[in-house]
């Protein structure tokens, strides 16, 4: 009973007491610590910290097309803020076009997955009004779908 | 004071003050914490770490190439280093290439060693220089006018013939143009740019363009 316990705190006792001979052994010094002074200088050896120095390979009137756009990848990064700016103008296509061209797809590709019955209604609509969108066609198929009718008793 | 103060190239910390080791103009930036400097003239070329230069290879001792950067010793650059580059795939290297890349150790103790890509692992423009062109010297004050933000000669060169340049902070040019005489022309107009005045160089620019 408590044997264990025993163990367990004479070794720890043992422990703290090694430590403190050996913290005693360790030598330290008895001035107070001096503050290590924060240096405010850096010293740099290379001019290309301090002043503003453009890319070292360059090519003009097309020479050689990978370089010169190398050069604007690498001036630019010295002005990043302009190109933040410029980013909303900077799309391919406009987002009218964008609007567009996702509502006639998602007829298309909708149509693709259509049942037979509902693509035939759909030819049928299709003959009658040409302007009308794929969304509003699959309407009229959607309701032609035939529920399950439970049969009555 | 909150920022750090940037002390460049000839001048040095000692104590609680600067020690000037160069002779020149002393130079100072206000952004970015401040930074001053000298902007001394000088044709002999240290290696400096982040500096890209253009190195030629002199000789090739396993797996590592050793080019002569217009230093004190030649410098060490591994085929590894380069973009794309494995054990199994290495870059075409020959002696007597031309090669751009950039220091990555460079100080007084150890030899100085380049690489060839960035540190995100892209070339970014370094590598073998391509064939053809002209290697000439210049002094290192006339590269760094040269790299400045809005180099005048540069532009009004810009104007005359399509060409491709190559300027290592190591005092070296390389220039290639469609033909040899454009090539030559170059060459001398930016050698003789570090002596000559603006009104000068226009002039001298005036009658090439009109020839």
């Amino acid at each position: 009973f408590m044997q264990r316990g025993l163990d367990s705190q004479t070794k720890k006792q043992l422990e703290e007491e090694e430590k403190k001979i050996i913290s005693e052994e360790h030598w330290y010094l008895d001035v107070p610590d001096l503050k290590e002074k924060e240096s405010c200088i850096i010293e740099e050896r290379s001019f290309l910290r301090c002043e503003d120095l453009v890319y070292g390979r360059m090519s003009f009137k097309g020479f050689n097309p990978e370089i010169e756009k190398l050069m604007i990848r690498m001036n630019s990064k010295c002005k990043e803020e302009e190109i933040e700016e410029d980013d909303k103008m900077e799309a391919d296509v406009s987002d009218e076009e964008m609007a567009r061209r996702y509502e006639t797809l998602v007829g298309t590709i909708g149509k693709k997955f259509l049942r037979k019955r509902d693509q035939r209604v759909l030819k049928d609509d299709d003959e009658d009004d040409e302007v009308e969108e794929g969304n509003s066609n699959t309407k009229p198929s959607k309701r032609a779908k035939k529920m399950f009718l439970k049969p009555q008793d | 004071p909150q920022g750090r103060l940037l002390c460049g190239p000839g001048l040095r910390r000692s104590g609680a003050g600067l020690l000037v080791t160069k002779c020149g103009l002393l130079r100072h930036r206000p952004g970015g914490g401040g930074a001053y400097w000298v902007d001394s003239q000088q044709k002999r070329y240290v290696p400096v770490k982040g500096d890209h230069v253009i190195g030629i290879v002199t000789a090739k001792a396993g797996d590592v190439f050793r080019l002569d950067v217009g230093g004190s010793e030649p410098a060490s650059l591994s085929y590894l280093a380069f973009e794309g580059a494995t054990k199994r795939n290495r870059p075409n290297v020959q002696v007597g290439d031309l090669i751009y890349g950039q220091f990555v150790v460079a100080n007084k103790d150890m030899e100085p060693e380049m690489v060839c890509i960035d540190s995100s692992g892209k070339s970014s423009g370094m590598g073998i220089i391509g064939q053809d062109g002209f290697l000439f010297k210049v002094s290192l004050g006339l590269i760094r006018k040269l790299l400045a933000p809005k180099c005048e000669i540069i532009q009004e060169l810009s104007q005359l013939y399509p060409f491709e340049l190559v300027l290592g902070m190591n005092g070296r040019i390389w220039v290639k143009a469609k033909t040899i005489q454009q090539t030559l022309i170059i060459v001398n107009i930016l050698e003789a740019c570090e002596y000559m005045t603006a009104e000068q160089r226009r002039q001298a620019l005036a009658k090439l363009s009109g020839t």
